[in-house]
């Protein structure tokens, strides 16, 4: 072993899955008393590889080390024998019993027959004590904060399992400052015991505050590791986004200042539109033949604003207004018949019905604004499913295949055309790029081009930044679950990460 | 001092809420119906509702353990237990026997059932669903009618009154106790066991228990034993004291149960509430059958729909409540 | 390799399975008892010429089932289930015996009011006080678990309980036996030589198919029962779906309560549909549609329901006790239901494409 300070050692790991190469000849190294930040955007491998550390997925190839020797994790028990311990955003702990019970169940004291409270909670105690929080552990866990929950999770991980290797996963997602400071209060107190930590988030700014090395990845490849404080802010944006600095400069200089669009007529204008903890009020205006690109990365609350604009939650503060008639009534059904349509992120969960066919797939949202009982006959069902197999390109063998059977990139044009069935004035795309195919990808930028030349107006979200610079009139950015900044489509990508990161 | 009694509330407040409708309900009762103010009313309750609060601690275990967990198959057991027990006493089989037997019965096809819906994932409703018709389907096939029971031991443990000191004209019979006796079991099992700890975390969250390395399927197994072995003292009881067996014995118990365990503070989707609120569910249950007893004029199908209202409110009334905690 | 596929289209379809089943259960009545497909006509002194005989005596009685079985099938695809069907049944049952005879409030009846031929409420009213009765429970059902967010289970199991108690009530806690004749048309009248609970069955299974085939409805409960968010997200109102099932299923069993208590005289608050949630849901089951909801098929399930109806006759005429065969059934839901499992599913196709990859590989 090159570094004996290392107590996670990994090299050349590749793990491919059926279609998709998830990481590719990726090495990784973790000290001893280190806070080490993963970064990445969706797709990047970072989740693959942590599966792999904890004996989830095994790696195609490549090799782990712990303390110097090589291991074979078979499964996430073995990883937990080994002293690696993963914590969660979603507290795997269970909130209706005591802290006491949740750390120590598993290796509780008897004495008698029975569970020895007194013994079991001092020790608990003990635990919770090592990472100086203040805690009464003969209490219910749900009376605790999320961040106290992620805290006795972490005392479980070091006191029954005697964890050497910590993994937090997104575990700053669901708190607020001060709760995240008492986090890194607790992260810093184990640093200094010589328990290192993997820290994956997509909070740069707590990358910064906390970490003292950072690993980008992306698209399933090492971009490289670095000490914290030699790498600025910007140039780690740039690398999550698979940009070099030399190129962006570069492109600033190309990018022609192109005519500024006409007045147009604001389709649908949000003033102060939010939803308390979700998102903070924001103004958006989407005029019709243009698509609004939505940059910023993950978490920082894209698809909560275009839940609101599709009324899938109700805002409880500011107006929303869709071409000039103010909204009152939010629900997803409602916003069809104005027009208005959601091609939601998550298409497993919220898109497809996966035991319909291709064509009830593609009529079902027409269907759903025709009501119960003006029922769309099989022909023109057919007819419908066959022009938008034929437009989109959609490979099936034919109407009647279950959606399920289909590839993702497919299932996708599917819902595509769902939505495009009910001609909307209004398409709002959230990631509809994510985890399919070039070339599909490209068909579907193109898609979006040309309905805005037909006059219907596009939202679309993406993270990948020249998707989004590709097919946008205008840019909004959004971070920290607010509206930061608006672009014209001249603006360069480098304004654009700094606007995403936070260095305007 | 205002902190520790919060706290106090905070961990016995359903608790006490039950414990407070029970008195309440009680002494209405006993405003309306003078008659109902005697001692002996109040050990009734146990006497007649011993079957019904030995098949609730059952269910409360099964539900505590959340993923859906019900057991309808209650009111089949009592009807199979009671005919079995009758049919073999009255082929002369010792009762020492008998019992022993009807006991590992009931475990048996508890265990069974648990193992079908944990192994083959079938809806715990469903295996349950099959497992009271399979039952009161066997009570039929032992007998079609009736059997009555003229074992001594059995007539010995249902007619022998045990008084109670210091009150005087108040007792109760010996298969009361079997009802208490389980319940401290319960009480021991869920509060002082891995077995039961795990009953509690793997109902709030089946998933976060099975990663703490907790053994969920074979407590899931447990749990419809431990209730199969409830009900079979449930059909025990219910035998010794109606001295006889018949397969439509207990007809709808699963609903009484079910209420009694809602009634007592136990969340319908696991892991919130206890055996204790259960004792006083059943007693609830058990005061408004018998003012509507004593009203007289009212029908005794009025019970059934009452239980149903009773459930009712005690669904809305949780439902209230998980909001609430949800929000805070 | 034309054959193939079109194999493979029998076997997959709905129906297949279900009249295996019936044909495989005729079979052993063909051995067994050779005198079981026997039809005659005969004169009926009421209702003229008419056909007799086992087959129809299947249909006819088994004419309840099939009508709960269109209901609960509707309920079970939106990933629910109806437990109170069987209640419904004899609240409807006896709304009808009420209202023919004057038991209302506590007055003593005596036997001359009961026994004479006569009403106190018109047919029509009556009908439609029945079929009200039952899609009330339904529509209670339905707002249980879409608005109150009660599991459809405990939803369902209050009124399976408290509803035998309401049709006590609505009885006065008696058996009540129906002398009126024209009540009895419906379980025992025919038109042209069939039952009429044939008819019946007909016209209702005709207008739910028209209901869920020739709407949106079908389509919706199918896709509520796969994907709840997703339907929700394509803008379909699922709680009203959900609503709509349950209030169609109290329909039903409103109607096959009118046809039992017309057969068999009478109204029993404790007996009438005793168990018959459990068939209904076995017939369900049968006739390929899963118990998490999806893909539904009515003809399949009324199919279903005539091969359990067929299974408790052959049985019966076997010398078995009624209610011995309880357990039978239980086992046999059982078994169907992990038969019909994604596990077994898997299997069996594993077992037929082993066979049939040569095929596949040529093409």
């Amino acid at each position: 072993m090159n570094n004996p300070n290392n107590i996670v050692e990994m090299v050349g790991i590749t793990k491919s899955f059926p279609g998709v190469v998830a990481l590719e000849d990726v090495d990784f190294s973790l000290r001893k008393g280190e806070i080490h930040a993963l970064v990445g955007e969706n797709g990047a491998g970072k989740s693959t590889l942590i599966k792999i550390l904890t004996g989830v997925e095994q790696p195609d190839r490549g090799t782990i080390a712990l303390d110097g020797k090589f291991v074979h994790v078979r499964s996430p028990q073995h990883s937990q024998e080994l002293g690696i311990s993963t914590v969660y955003q979603e507290v795997n702990l269970c909130t209706n019993i005591s802290v006491a019970e949740n750390i120590m169940l598993g290796r509780e004291p008897h004495r008698f027959g029975s569970i020895h409270w007194k013994k079991m909670n001092e020790m608990a105690q003990h635990a919770i004590d090592r990472l100086n929080i203040d805690v009464d552990v003969t209490k219910p866990l749900g009376n605790y904060s999320i961040a106290i929950q992620q805290m006795v999770a972490i005392a479980r991980a070091l006191e029954v399992l005697s964890a050497k290797v910590l993994i937090l996963d997104e575990p700053t997602s669901s708190l607020d400052i001060q709760e995240t400071n008492l986090l890194f209060d607790v992260m810093r107190r184990l640093k200094s015991e010589g328990i290192g930590i993997i820290f994956i988030t997509h909070f740069l700014d707590q990358v910064y505050q906390i970490a003292d090395r950072i690993t980008v990845l992306r698209n399933g490849k090492l971009v490289g590791s670095y000490e914290a404080s030699a790498l600025p802010r910007f140039e780690l944006v740039a690398k999550m986004l698979g940009r070099s600095l030399v190129e962006l400069d570069a492109m600033a200089k190309e990018k022609s200042q192109e005519e500024g669009g006409e007045n147009k007529q604001p389709l649908v204008e949000a003033k102060a539109l939010g939803l308390t903890g979700t998102l903070k009020p924001v103004d958006l205006q989407i005029n019709a033949s243009e698509v609004l690109g939505i940059a910023g990365l993950l978490g920082s609350g894209r698809t909560e604003m275009v839940s609101l604009i599709y009324g899938v939650t109700t805002p409880d503060t500011g107006s929303l207004v869709v071409d000039g008639k103010e909204v009152t009534k939010f629900s997803p059904l409602e916003s069809l018949k104005r027009g208005v349509a959601l091609c939601p992120e998550d298409r497993k969960a919220e898109g497809v019905v996966g035991d319909l066919t291709v064509r009830e797939n593609i009529i079902l949202a027409l269907q759903a604004r025709y009501g119960w009982f003006k029922f769309i006959s099989p022909q023109k069902q057919n007819e419908i499913a066959n022009k938008y197999i034929q437009m989109l390109g959609i490979v099936t063998p034919s109407p009647e295949q279950l959606v399920k059977n289909l590839s993702g990139g497919n299932q996708q044009k599917v819902i595509l055309a769902r939505w495009l069935a009910t001609n909307p004035k209004v398409l709002i795309l959230d990631e509809p790029t994510r985890g399919i195919d070039v070339g599909a990808k490209t068909e579907i930028q193109k898609l979006v081009i040309q309905l805005a030349e037909e006059g219907k107006s596009c939202m679309f979200i993406s993270s990948e930044l020249d998707e989004v610079m590709r097919v946008s009139d205008r840019i909004a950015v959004l971070r920290d679950r607010s509206k930061v900044a608006e672009y014209a489509n001249d603006v360069d990508e480098k304004t654009l990460i700094q606007a995403m990161a936070g260095e305007v | 001092m205002i902190e520790r009694i919060k706290t106090f509330v905070a961990r016995y407040g359903a608790l006490l809420l039950t414990l407070v409708i029970f008195l309440s309900v009680y002494f209405a009762g006993g405003q309306l119906y003078p008659a109902m103010r005697k001692p002996q009313v109040f050990f009734n309750l146990f006497i007649n509702d011993s079957s019904l609060l030995l098949v609730s601690i059952g269910m409360t275990m099964v539900i505590l353990s959340g993923g859906g967990g019900i057991d309808l198959s209650v009111g089949g057991m009592i009807a199979l237990v009671s005919t079995a027990s009758a049919a073999l006493l009255r082929a002369g089989v010792s009762p020492f026997i008998v019992l022993p037997l009807m006991i590992v019965m009931g475990v048996a096809l508890g265990a069974l059932m648990g193992w079908i819906i944990q192994s083959l994932k079938v809806q715990p409703f469903i295996a349950t669903l099959m497992g009271l018709f399979f039952t009161r389907g066997m009570a039929y096939i032992i007998s079609l009618t009736s059997v009555t029971i003229t074992n001594d031991v059995y007539r010995t443990f249902a007619l022998t009154p045990i008084h109670i000191p210091f009150i005087s004209k108040a007792y109760i019979y010996p298969t009361t106790l079997v009802g208490p006796i389980m319940l401290i079991v319960a009480i021991y099992l869920s509060f002082f066991t891995r077995f039961g700890r795990t009953i509690y975390a793997m109902g709030n969250n089946e998933q976060s228990a099975m990663l703490m390395g907790l053994p969920v399927a074979r407590t899931k197994i447990l749990v419809y034993a431990f209730s199969g072995l409830c009900s079979a003292l449930a059909g025990i009881v219910f035998s010794m004291s109606l001295l006889a067996g018949y397969g439509q014995f207990a007809t709808g118990m699963e609903l009484d149960a079910i209420a009694s365990v809602v009634i007592g503070g136990t969340s319908l989707s696991g892991g919130v509430g206890n055996v204790i609120g259960t004792l006083f569910g059943v007693l609830i249950h058990g005061t408004i059958v018998s003012i509507l007893q004593f009203n007289g004029t009212l029908s005794s199908w009025w019970t059934r729909i009452g239980v149903g209202v009773l459930t009712l409110i005690a669904i809305g009334i949780q439902s209230i409540f998980s909001v609430k905690t949800k929000r805070s | 390799m034309k054959q193939t596929t079109f194999l493979k289209k029998i076997r997959e379809s709905q129906l297949f399975w279900p009249l295996v089943a019936w044909a495989l259960i005729l079979l052993f009545n063909a051995i067994v008892a050779p005198g079981f497909f026997k039809l005659g006509i005969i004169e009926d002194p009421v209702y003229g010429k008419r056909l007799y005989g086992n087959l129809v005596d299947i249909f006819n009685n088994g004419a309840p089932l099939m009508l709960v079985a269109i209901g609960m099938t509707l309920v079970i695809a939106t990933g629910g289930v109806d437990l109170s069907v069987g209640a419904v049944i004899a609240i409807s049952a006896a709304m009808g015996a009420v209202l023919i005879n004057p038991a209302l409030g506590n007055q003593l009846i005596t036997n001359d009011i009961l026994t004479r031929n006569a009403t106190n409420t018109p047919l029509p009213i009556i009908i439609l006080a029945d079929l009200a009765a039952g899609t009330l429970c339904g529509l209670w059902n339905g707002l249980l678990v879409s608005r109150a967010k009660i599991q459809p289970m405990v939803a369902t199991l209050i009124l399976m309980v408290a509803g035998r108690g309401i049709a006590q009530l609505i009885t006065n806690g008696q058996i009540m036996t129906i002398y009126y004749t024209p009540y009895f048309w419906f379980g025992n009248g025919y038109i042209l030589g069939l039952p009429v609970s044939i008819y019946i069955v007909t016209a209702v299974l005709l207008l739910a198919w028209l209901l869920v085939r020739k709407t949106a409805i079908g389509l919706f409960i199918e896709s509520v029962g796969i994907n709840t968010k997703s339907t929700y997200y394509s803008g379909i109102n699922e709680k009203n779906v959900k609503l709509l099932a349950y209030t169609f299923c109290g329909f039903c069993g409103a109607i096959a309560g009118l046809i039992l208590s017309s057969y068999v005289h009478s109204a029993d608050g404790n007996n009438n549909g005793l168990n018959y949630e459990l068939d209904a849901i076995l017939s369900v089951v049968m006739g390929g549609t899963l118990m998490t909801g999806g893909r539904f098929s009515l003809l399949a399930s009324v199919i279903g329901a005539v091969v359990i109806w067929t299974f408790t006759v052959t049985v019966y005429s076997l010398g078995v006790p009624a209610n011995a065969l309880l357990a039978a059934k239980a086992v046999l839901v059982l078994l169907v239901i992990l038969l019909y499992s994604d596990y077994s599913r898997r299997l069996t196709n594993r077992l037929f494409e082993r066979r049939g990859s040569q095929h596949d590989r040529a093409n």
